[in-house]
């Protein structure tokens, strides 16, 4: 849909069927292994962001379903997943994975419908690293003893986790197969946006035959969320989203004795040194600020370029950008979906509208977006000083602010200036450089020479108000043990 | 800029033609004065991060190109495929059967265009001059002792004039791989500009063997190595050693091309050759043409895909787009 850059080579429109899927008009909430009716009733709508199309209707849980969710919980935490040998954890794990695999094409449409991100990110990266979290932590669940937590590492009991909307599955996989391998069950809340694939891993897990109430999945919006961390019977709480609730998480959780980890915003900055291999650069600030329309929370979304190379590495960025393809989620050529939602589609257009007015130059390349669902082209950011909203604050959407530096320790002093600390990247031919950098940097999450690459043997997570906690890889892992 | 070099290619109808060499801007030209002059301008360049490159032309090869768009791209292909021959076993029959394929790869169908050029070696140059009279479909000669180019300058230099009098429109060179990887970058480039300087008004390809060069800074310094020497082409290979063409190695040549069109000179074109035996592949490399340099270099005068068994599954898949039923790959001659 957007504008060819050049037009011999024109591609035909390539969209994945929608037929792969079947969603059902409307979704109950999955309590003790089936899908219920909520007792308080309420509903909402689940909507294709790319056409604004309503999709499904989704049951919202009240606090007595919530209540409900959290008994089941813990009775198939007492009764069966909390005493079952991690060899058998294990088998449960390695199955749903496999049929995640199995089911990956399903999955994949599905997220791209529900989410709006492009088909070939939700299926090459969302939905396969997604069943690499569930092999990964597969493996754990009987090895336990081993990995360096003590030598009788015991589960915490029943895990209340709320999850958002940017990875919906992913998100699921990320907090669900380290709880689970651990021997704790989980309630799990959805965003309100993009509950769908949630609900189709459900139906895995089902399938699966995993043990009626080890996983609950209760849909709705923040009241949701709120009454599951507030639940008494929740012994840890994991989240990922934005800072804002992430503190009214810590607020009311101080005092309780839950175990917390938090998985907040970020504002990363991407350093570009005059060394740098630049054509691999300029993909890597696409990738870190447009992969998923940069609705990622470790988003390189603040370019930081050393001055020497700044003009040609803006110059090769705009180009590069303007062969990025816009437009149907669907379509296996598409680069950069549609945003998920009109509200967040207004705080990326305050925020843009914000830089202008304070003085930073607007770039983006002539596309034309579809009419209807919720568009924003790639934008970039030129003149931007550390001062502007555009810089400091997390616009979670494709736009990129650049920022030159002139030495190292400049480049670090400005990166370290934010009040996040989730990630960053270093690009540089000089590996004392890259050493250097990521001494310095205060980010939970450094790439050398790459972005926004992700791995389930590797810890995630932030500093100062990108959150604390670690999800992935052995340190993960202690987020759901009482070591 | 690229628009009024490559309009310079272009003949009446298209075809490509004998051609005024590579431009090089003053500036350029200087940093060959000197050995010392010339390693600090390639070592100066900046790097290729291998992980970087594999990853961006492996998203490329996701591209799914259906329809309207994969009719397009297979005559595209077919009109940019050098088609070669180069077998010790080689004869006049062959070639002069080739020749025959590359005007008309499909004769039962007029639409197919006919192929960019034949590619053989100097003694057979002759026998293709004289079929392809009149076609429009260049003749391409290997020379410079090739594959290995283990040769003396001036025995290099004869087999040029050789393939050049027999009435070759394109000579295909090897580099001296030794001599680079020794370091003896200012070698490798005199003879680049000596086998130029013999090759007059016929269009020079420049083959990097980048299977033997190791690396893709290597590549991209090779790359810039042959067009300061006066290429009008960067070849990937011989089709001699393994690996032969990849996406990557093509990337690292085509924005070498237009970092050389940037700097004010150029155009270079770019030919892949070794390993493009399917369609899928070729489109491939179209699809990273398109999207990396674009437009200006998506036309025979500026890239070329050297190949033999790929011709006919071009056609087979160009008869499936059109008629909906895989050919028999009997409905194709061999050559």
């Amino acid at each position: 849909m957007s504008e060819p850059v050049g037009g011999l080579f024109e591609y035909a429109p390539a969209p994945e069927p929608r037929s792969l899927v079947s969603i059902r008009p409307s979704y109950g909430l999955f309590v003790g292994g089936e899908f219920v009716d909520p007792v308080e009733g309420g509903s909402l709508k689940t909507i294709n962001p790319a056409s604004e199309e309503v999709l499904a209707e989704v049951a919202t849980a009240g606090p007595a379903d919530v209540d409900r969710a959290v008994r089941a919980a813990r009775r198939a935490y007492e009764e069966v997943w909390g005493p079952m040998p991690g060899r058998e954890r294990a088998k449960y794990l390695f199955r749903v994975a496999r049929m995640i695999q199995e089911r990956a094409r399903e999955l994949a449409v599905l997220e791209s419908l529900d989410n709006g991100k492009p088909i070939r990110e939700s299926r090459d990266v969302d939905v396969p690293l997604a069943a690499a979290h569930f092999f990964y932590h597969a493996g754990w669940a009987d090895k336990l003893s081993y990995a360096g937590l003590g030598p009788d590492p015991r589960p915490l009991g029943v895990a209340g986790q709320v999850i958002p909307w940017n990875f919906p599955l992913l998100m699921a996989a990320w907090k669900l197969a380290p709880a689970l391998a651990a021997g704790n069950t989980c309630v799990l809340k959805p965003a309100e946006t993009t509950p769908l694939s949630a609900l189709l891993l459900a139906e895995i897990l089902r399938d699966a035959e995993l043990p009626p109430g080890v996983v609950n999945v209760v849909t709705g919006a923040g009241d949701t969320g709120a009454s599951l961390v507030a639940h008494p019977g929740v012994d840890k709480v994991a989240f990922t989203g934005s800072t804002e609730v992430g503190r009214e998480i810590r607020r009311t959780l101080a005092g309780s004795g839950k175990r917390l980890t938090l998985e907040l915003g970020g504002k990363a900055a991407n350093v570009v040194f005059d060394d740098a291999p630049l054509s691999q650069a300029v993909e890597g600030i696409v990738n870190g600020i447009f992969f998923n329309q940069g609705h990622v929370c470790c988003a390189g979304s603040r370019l930081l370029v050393q001055e020497s190379v700044a003009d040609a590495v803006v110059d090769r960025l705009k180009r590069r950008m303007e062969t990025l393809r816009i437009g149907d989620p669907l379509d296996k050529n598409t680069d950069v979906g549609a945003i998920n939602s009109s509200g967040q589609l207004d705080k990326i257009r305050e925020l843009s509208a914000a830089g202008e007015a304070e003085g930073a130059e607007r770039w983006a390349p002539a596309c034309r977006l579809p009419e209807r669902g919720f568009w924003f082209p790639p934008t970039v950011f030129t003149n931007v000083s550390p001062s502007q909203r555009i810089a400091r604050e997390e616009i979670f959407g494709p736009v990129l602010s650049v920022i030159t530096f002139r030495t190292a320790e400049e480049a670090v002093a400005k990166a370290n200036n934010t009040t996040y600390g989730l990630s960053a990247g270093v690009w540089t031919e000089k590996g004392s450089r890259i050493l250097w950098m990521v001494h310095h940097l205060r980010a939970g999450v450094v790439w050398a020479n790459t972005f926004n690459r992700f791995d389930p043997a590797s810890p995630f997570g932030g500093y100062k108000e990108s959150g604390f906690g670690r999800e992935g890889g052995r340190h993960g892992l202690e987020a759901y043990l009482d070591a | 800029m690229s628009l009024d070099a490559s309009e310079r290619h272009v003949e009446p109808g298209g075809r490509p033609a004998r051609v005024a060499p590579a431009f090089l801007p003053a500036a350029l030209a200087e940093v060959a004065s000197s050995d010392a002059a010339l390693r600090r301008f390639l070592h100066g360049l900046p790097g290729v991060d291998q992980v970087g490159a594999e990853l961006r032309t492996a998203a490329l090869s996701t591209r799914s190109i259906k329809s309207a768009s994969k009719l397009w791209a297979i005559d595209a292909a077919i009109s940019m495929v050098d088609l070669t021959t180069l077998e010790g076993a080689d004869t006049p029959g062959k070639v002069r059967s080739l020749c025959a394929k590359a005007r008309h790869p499909d004769p039962q169908d007029p639409t197919v265009p006919s192929v960019a050029a034949v590619c053989v070696y100097p003694d057979l140059v002759a026998t293709a001059k004289k079929e392809l009279a009149g076609s429009g479909v260049a003749v391409a000669s290997v020379a410079t002792a090739f594959p290995s180019g283990r040769s003396s300058l001036a025995v290099k230099l004869a087999d040029v004039r050789d393939a050049l009098a027999a009435g070759a429109d394109e000579v295909d060179m090897v580099i001296d791989r030794g001599a680079f990887l020794q370091g003896r970058f200012l070698e490798v480039l005199e003879e680049v500009r000596a086998v130029r300087e013999a090759c007059g008004a016929a269009r020079l390809k420049v083959i990097l063997e980048t299977g033997e060069l190791a690396t893709y800074d290597n590549v991209r310094r090779a790359s810039w190595l042959a067009m300061l020497g006066g290429a009008d082409f960067l070849k990937t290979s011989t089709g001699k050693t393994s690996p032969a063409a990849t996406l990557p190695v093509a990337l690292v040549m085509l924005e070498a091309a237009r970092e050389l069109t940037e700097a004010g000179g150029g155009p270079v074109g770019v030919k892949v050759a070794g390993g493009i035996r399917t369609t899928k592949d070729a489109i491939r490399y179209l699809v990273l043409v398109n999207e990396t340099v674009g437009d200006a270099w998506l036309q025979p005068q500026m890239f070329r895909i050297g190949a033999s068994s790929l011709l006919n599954d071009l056609l087979m898949q160009r008869a499936k787009q059109r008629n909906g039923a895989y050919a028999s790959s009997d409905d194709f001659s061999l050559e």
